[in-house]
């Protein structure tokens, strides 16, 4: 790959009084990417990126970004960079529009432009509202607003869509792709949901106690340390489904002593017919089945033995 | 326009006046405490003393109501009301009355506490009365001062006026940047190339016209309900009110510069606030105060402030009276603003 490094992050530490809440780490993120920190609460996802959006001074290594670093060019970097943090709130008796303007004042922008974020951010209809009057999914995407203000060639969003409902995500989802095909910004997300990571971001870095515990895009990911599909079936009786011998079948696990069982395989369809056909072979019934892919959170819990949710 | 010093100050604007308390407060809450205080202390409305009588006879001259000292030219009305002794006790102790007399035959025994300088009056003016028209060798009279500038009110309203900026720039500057780190904004905002600068010059800017507007109203009211004026020169009135808001409003971003609870807040607010509050002469005079307690009083910001308004309303004073008190509020305000900038938390 040929392409331009926008974020250069090299053996970053930062510790909080006994807490290291990140470690050593080092990564490089290239343009156009979309970059998703997963990981629960207390990873150190915040930390990292505050420190790229230079709210936060690393305690040991270097971060680059556009080749530029926070010590000598923090004023260029500011116009470059658009970010929204973790639940940030606005003056109340503000409007929309009026916080638009206030913000896109500090780029020197025409008022102009907040019409055209209005619209991107679909806020238009909610442009007279007070900020104290917006729903949660309409303040977060005022904040994504304010973070596009400036055009930015990188984008830092921490915790997007956190405390939002299944509706108001897939809106905050709908405006970042747009943003991916239309302007090819650079962005870095911090979750805790997998399904945000799996949608948006091409590559995904696990992140747990201060470290990246797996990195990669999906597939890669699944390959390398989940387990492909997962088939969970029930039988009316007792049925020894391994002695089989069946092809595609990576690992057996018995849920109830030969009658519930989770089967982790390649390929849900090549392996799902040969089973129900040796049921059928041996007279037995299938009673209850279901069948998934391996998520993210499924490889979280092999990883560490939490789920990402957890606190 | 939409420079980021315009937008800013603009920002502010509208927070004040799109929420009522702030502009109740800010506005409404001085004029009516002029009002209420200076017709208290004003003698707008006449003010009739009542005095309790206990005993079996009570002579006619000491029961009804009764004018005393009508030809000395300042005339007091009391109010006679007989009451048994465990009423008069009563009414002492709940302020209602501030002496009661006891008639034992011939004798008129006062019961009052002797440092009340409100009773030690009453009783003078009684006992004069008592005993019927002076010689009239002593040429003796009371002028009343109704003059402009010797009344209460006179003294009260440049008072209020120091008390409103230093409250306006207090809470106006240092609640809101408060408010505005603990909703994490200001974080937001330093994220962008903003400068610190003109987001601290929109507060001052705002408050000096906000402040003006607050002090225009109030000074409106009391001319017009009380008759007040400014004797002094108005130029040297506008250098020490700017002043005033300059040292307020470092004041202010001091108490601002790190804190982001609100009880944390809530309590540096009152204790900048409150002391100067009582001991800076707003509403009486701050020489009752022991004198070892004085230059210390004098050298308050409030006092200063209160004290110079002051003597251009009342003194007629020009810039030269009033140049020493400018000079120092204005360091105050460069020091604080000054040690408060490089104390300021923005994340």
């Amino acid at each position: 790959m040929n392409k331009m490094p926008v974020i250069e992050i090299k053996d970053v530490s930062k510790s909080f009084k006994e807490i290291e809440a990140v470690k050593n780490l080092t990564l490089t993120i290239y343009e156009g990417e979309y970059v998703a920190l997963l990981g629960p609460n207390g990873a150190g996802k915040t930390t990292l990126i505050e420190m790229i959006e230079g709210l936060q001074k690393p305690d040991a290594g270097t971060i680059r970004i556009l080749g530029m670093n926070w010590k000598e060019h923090e004023q260029k970097l500011h116009q470059k960079i658009g970010l929204s943090l973790q639940e940030t709130k606005f003056i109340d008796k503000i409007t929309t529009k009026e916080t638009l303007d206030l913000f896109g004042s500090f780029y020197g922008l025409r008022p102009a432009r907040t019409e055209e974020i209005l619209e991107l951010v679909n806020l238009t209809e909610k442009r007279k509202a007070y900020t104290n009057q917006l729903s949660g999914g309409q303040r977060q995407r005022l904040a994504i607003g304010i973070a596009l203000l400036n055009n930015p060639r990188v984008l830092l969003l921490d915790e997007p869509t956190t405390g939002l409902d299944p509706g108001a995500r897939r809106e905050v989802w709908k405006i970042l792709e747009k943003l991916r095909t239309d302007f090819k910004t650079t962005m870095i997300l911090t979750t805790h949901y997998m399904e945000e990571a799996e949608v948006l971001c091409e590559r995904i870095l696990i992140m747990d106690k201060g470290e990246f515990i797996a990195a990669g895009t999906l597939p890669e990911l699944n390959a390398r340390y989940g387990e492909g599909d997962l088939i969970e079936i029930t039988f009316d009786q007792n049925f020894d489904i391994g002695a089989s011998d069946l092809p595609g079948v990576k690992r057996l696990n018995w849920v109830n002593a030969h009658t519930k069982a989770e089967v982790f395989v390649d390929n849900i369809a090549e392996v799902l017919p040969s089973i129900i056909e040796s049921t059928r072979h041996s007279n037995i019934r299938i009673t209850a089945l279901t069948s998934r892919k391996m998520t993210l959170d499924d490889l979280f819990i092999s990883m560490t033995g939490r789920h990402l949710t957890d606190a | 326009m939409n420079t980021s010093l315009y937008q800013l100050t603009l920002t502010n604007f509208r927070v004040f006046f799109r929420e009522p308390a702030i502009l109740f407060w800010a506005t409404l809450f001085p004029i009516i405490m002029a009002w209420v205080l200076g017709i208290a202390f004003s003698g707008k409305g006449e003010s009739v003393k009542t005095v309790y009588v206990i005993g079996r006879e009570i002579p006619g001259k000491l029961s009804g109501e009764k004018e005393f000292g009508e030809n000395t030219g300042n005339p007091s009305k009391i109010k006679f009301r007989k009451a048994s002794e465990e009423e008069a006790v009563k009414a002492i102790k709940q302020g209602v009355i501030a002496m009661y007399l006891e008639i034992a035959g011939d004798s008129v025994i006062y019961h009052f506490d002797p440092v009340n300088p409100e009773a030690q009056l009453t009783h003078l003016i009684i006992e004069r009365g008592l005993q019927g028209p002076q010689d009239s060798d002593n040429k003796t009279s009371i002028k009343p001062l109704r003059a402009k500038g010797t009344r209460y009110i006179d003294f009260l309203v440049p008072g209020l006026i120091a008390l409103g900026i230093m409250n306006s720039c207090i809470w106006g500057v240092g609640w809101s940047l408060i408010e505005t780190r603990m909703k994490k904004l200001l974080r937001r905002m330093i994220a962008t190339p903003m400068k610190k600068s003109r987001f601290l010059s929109s507060y001052m800017i705002t408050r000096v016209m906000l402040g003006g507007f607050e002090t225009l109203l109030l000074l409106l009211f009391t001319r017009l309900y009380f008759g007040t004026e400014i004797t002094g020169s108005i130029a040297a009135f506008v250098a020490v009110f700017l002043a005033g808001i300059f040292a307020f409003s470092g004041i202010a971003i001091l108490i601002a510069s790190r804190t982001a609870k609100t009880e944390v807040a809530n309590g540096l607010v009152n204790l900048v606030t409150l002391p100067m509050m009582i001991l800076s002469g707003i509403f009486f005079n701050y020489h009752n105060f022991p004198d070892w307690a004085l230059p210390v009083i004098q050298a308050l910001p409030l006092t200063l402030l209160a004290d110079s308004i002051r003597a251009v309303f009342i003194e007629a004073a020009g810039f030269t009276e009033i140049l020493k008190a400018v000079a120092i509020l204005s360091t105050t305000g460069l020091v604080t603003f000054a040690i408060g900038l490089r104390m300021f938390k923005w994340y």
